[in-house]
């Protein structure tokens, strides 16, 4: 019965919309509505690389997020200095999060040693919320809007690891970044669950001035690899 | 705890006159407005192509409604290929009896919710409790309205009716009766607050079998749904749940994945004058379909889970109609149905920073609301025919819209076809009869002229002070001083200063 009732007002919504659009020509396609794409689609002329990576941490920090820019050989010492000020002891690492920049965090002293924790099998939800964080890495990076996609890729982990525990350190090489939206989005596969992540969580609910850290992890650190 | 509801309320002018006399309410906008208007300006002035974007987005928003069934059909083709389920509601009612039964087969007594307009819209919170379901409000402003058993008032950040101390008092109050009480020494700084508010959700999320959300965009040739937020409450309802139900307008759809360049610049810039606000979900049914795009060609990732994998394990949407397809069928007023939901339109309207969002009796309120809201709800009533009233056309709502709705075209055009609704009663309406006059007065020079000699006259034995404004005007023009105050003629007219001093 309630599945006659659906069909009914499914066809009943098609044809009051078919009604209402009496004005417009049988033969008219989607196509035949212009649609001027006259904005920009790439990147300014003569803007390259290196300055879109600088572009990106700029505007990560803008919001809050904590950015550094790391040569290759010495990302495994980044992550373990960054997870040692931040006192975390325990992190969840996901799958295929590239072995050489866990590195540092087997060797001792630079602080904690730091406990790593595989997400195969998954952890708990209950048990994400008594890690002291995530270490990924992301699919791309927008400089314009500093903004990081993670598309549950290797080293990037289901969306729960980079939302349930409070501090999230996220590395994305410098040759992953783009300028704006746009290339962003031409380069991602809708299919995949996509997470933007633009600074950490935030709320302007309250007078409308920002403040950092609400649901989502609180505190975002970024290390672009240069 | 949802028991307010905008039904029975006043119309727009006796609503007004109620919210102007509030200081607080006054100085609480006041300053809320200037702040998001600041921010909004330079986050727009950072882009030279900002124009471009706008006239793509209305362009886009033009080409999906007058080809709305198709890319229904398209979308909903698409979900289901991803292992979604796709319900159609021609109403409120209908809509809210779907997501409820769909919450009862889950067996699940609670959930928690993502801020959706349309939820609002439907009364779904109503609805859901006389059916012995709990619906957490996880949004923080959301939170504030439903703790403080208020109604919202803005739609972006529905509690800017509150400050920072009656914010406190609320969750003082209310938090411990409905779970993680607040702490004893909660001070007043946002920072506080929102970390009480982040506790008091926690446990919610954690144990949620069922999310309600709403959808910013649908895209229809991906089947792919789009929720931009701040605070990470939507990620935390769209990822650990097992069953997810988003409810969203038809208008909602857009064509392409593609488009979305265009929306994900608009939406964030307008709304919180943000570059990029802090969090964009997107999912694709429930991810079991089959990857069509580049992506990095990896297998992980995709599929569902039920312990915080990557999402539902069951995703339906709830496709509302609830008056869109009539709005739809007015090509002037069509464009109402372009909206994002950005609310820049409020910030910057001089009658919304005055009166707030309650003064509209609507769950959209502000210059979009007072033209969106007669027309999905019909104009039937008294507080929706006084809604196109509830604006001075100054025309700074059509400059800041990001997908160029033309507000005071419309408000002028419904104000027509609603005074013209009224032509058979016995004693014509007077701004009906103000506008003959006007016409008549205005074609002859000397018309005029006897005119202002007339409103100079009136001027000196009107009851108004001098230099302050007559107080009330007579006769079926007191309609009009009700709600303003009409400046007191001057004693002589410009026309008459010019003959006396020219010749």
């Amino acid at each position: 019965m309630r599945e006659a009732a659906m069909s009914e007002a499914r066809a009943e919504v098609l044809h009051r919309i078919r009604r209402a659009l009496a004005d417009v020509p049988d033969d008219e396609r989607p196509q035949d509505v212009p649609v001027a794409r006259d904005y920009s689609r790439s990147a300014p002329p003569g803007a390259d690389p290196a300055q879109a990576a600088k572009l990106l941490a700029e505007r990560l920090a803008d919001y809050g997020a904590a950015v550094r820019l790391v040569p290759e050989d010495a990302v495994a010492r980044a992550v373990a200095d960054a997870l040692a000020a931040r006192g975390a002891a325990r992190v969840v690492v996901p799958g295929g999060f590239p072995r050489e920049w866990q590195a540092g965090l087997t060797t001792e002293g630079t602080g904690t040693p730091v406990r790593i924790l595989s997400d195969d099998p998954r952890v708990p939800v209950s048990e994400l919320d008594r890690t002291d964080g995530t270490v990924t890495t992301a699919a791309t990076a927008i400089a314009e809007t500093g903004t990081l996609v993670l598309d549950g890729g290797p080293g990037q982990g289901r969306r729960a690891l980079t939302l349930v525990p409070d501090y999230h350190l996220c590395l994305v090489r410098a040759g992953q970044v783009v300028f704006g939206v746009p290339e962003a989005l031409a380069r991602l596969d809708p299919a995949r669950p996509l997470t933007f992540v633009s600074g950490p969580s935030a709320t302007s609910d309250i007078e409308l001035e920002r403040v950092e850290g609400v649901h989502g992890p609180r505190t975002l650190e970024v290390i672009v690899i240069v | 705890m949802s028991g307010a509801t905008f039904l029975g309320m006043p119309s727009f002018p006796g609503a007004a006159k109620d919210a102007l006399a509030d200081t607080q309410l006054r100085r609480n906008l006041a300053h809320a407005t200037a702040t998001i208007r600041g921010k909004r300006t330079d986050a727009v002035g950072e882009l030279d192509d900002w124009q471009e974007l706008r006239e793509a987005g209305r362009a886009i928003k033009e080409r999906t409604l007058r080809h709305l069934d198709r890319y229904l059909l398209q979308l909903e083709e698409r979900v289901t290929a991803a292992g979604g389920r796709v319900h159609w509601a021609r109403d409120a009612e209908e809509a809210s009896r779907i997501v409820v039964d769909l919450v009862r087969s889950t067996g699940e007594r609670e959930l928690v919710k993502v801020k959706s307009m349309a939820t609002q819209e439907i009364g779904l919170n109503e609805a859901l409790a006389e059916a012995g379901i709990a619906a957490y409000e996880t949004d923080l402003a959301e939170l504030i309205v439903q703790l403080g058993e208020d109604l919202p008032s803005h739609l972006l950040v529905p509690a800017i009716h509150r400050n920072r101390a009656e914010i406190r008092e609320i969750f003082l109050r209310a938090m411990g009766e409905h779970g993680a009480a607040a702490p004893d020494g909660l001070g007043d700084a946002p920072a506080e607050l929102a970390e009480a508010a982040r506790r008091h959700l926690r446990e919610k999320f954690l144990r949620a079998k069922v999310a309600v959300s709403g959808a910013n965009f649908l895209v229809a040739d991906t089947g792919t749904a789009v929720v931009v937020e701040s605070e990470g409450n939507g990620r935390m309802c769209l990822t650990l749940p097992e069953t997810l139900i988003s409810v969203a307008g038809i208008e909602k759809v857009v064509p392409t994945w593609q488009d979305l360049e265009v929306f994900l610049q608009l939406l964030p810039r307008s709304s919180t004058g943000e570059r990029m606000n802090p969090y964009t979900s997107t999912w694709t049914g429930t991810g079991t379909g089959t990857g069509t795009g580049t992506g990095t060609g990896t297998e992980t990732g995709s599929g569902a889970g039920a312990d915080g994998g990557e999402g539902p394990r069951a995703f339906h949407l709830v496709l509302l109609d609830g008056g869109r397809s009539d709005t739809l069928a007015d090509p002037v007023g069509r464009q109402a149905l372009n909206c994002i939901r950005c609310s820049a339109c409020l910030n910057v309207c001089p009658v919304y920073e005055r009166v707030g969002g309650h003064a509209y009796g609507s769950v959209y309120p502000g210059p979009i609301g007072a033209i969106l809201s007669p027309q999905l709800r019909g104009g039937a009533t008294e507080s929706d025919r006084s809604l196109p009233y509830a604006s001075t056309l100054c025309g700074a709502c059509y400059e800041v819209c990001p997908v160029k709705i033309n507000i005071p075209d419309v408000l002028v055009h419904l104000r027509a076809r609603m005074v013209d609704g009224g032509r058979r009663r016995p004693v014509p309406k007077p701004e009906r009869l103000a506008m003959a006059a006007a016409s008549w007065v205005l074609a002859e020079p000397s018309r005029l002229a006897a005119a202002q000699r007339a409103g100079a006259l009136a001027g000196r034995l009107l009851p108004g002070r001098r230099g302050r404004g007559a107080s009330r005007l007579p006769g079926p023009l007191s309609a009009w001083t009700d709600a303003r105050d009409a400046p007191v003629p001057a004693e002589e007219s410009f026309r008459a200063w010019w003959r006396r001093t020219r010749r």
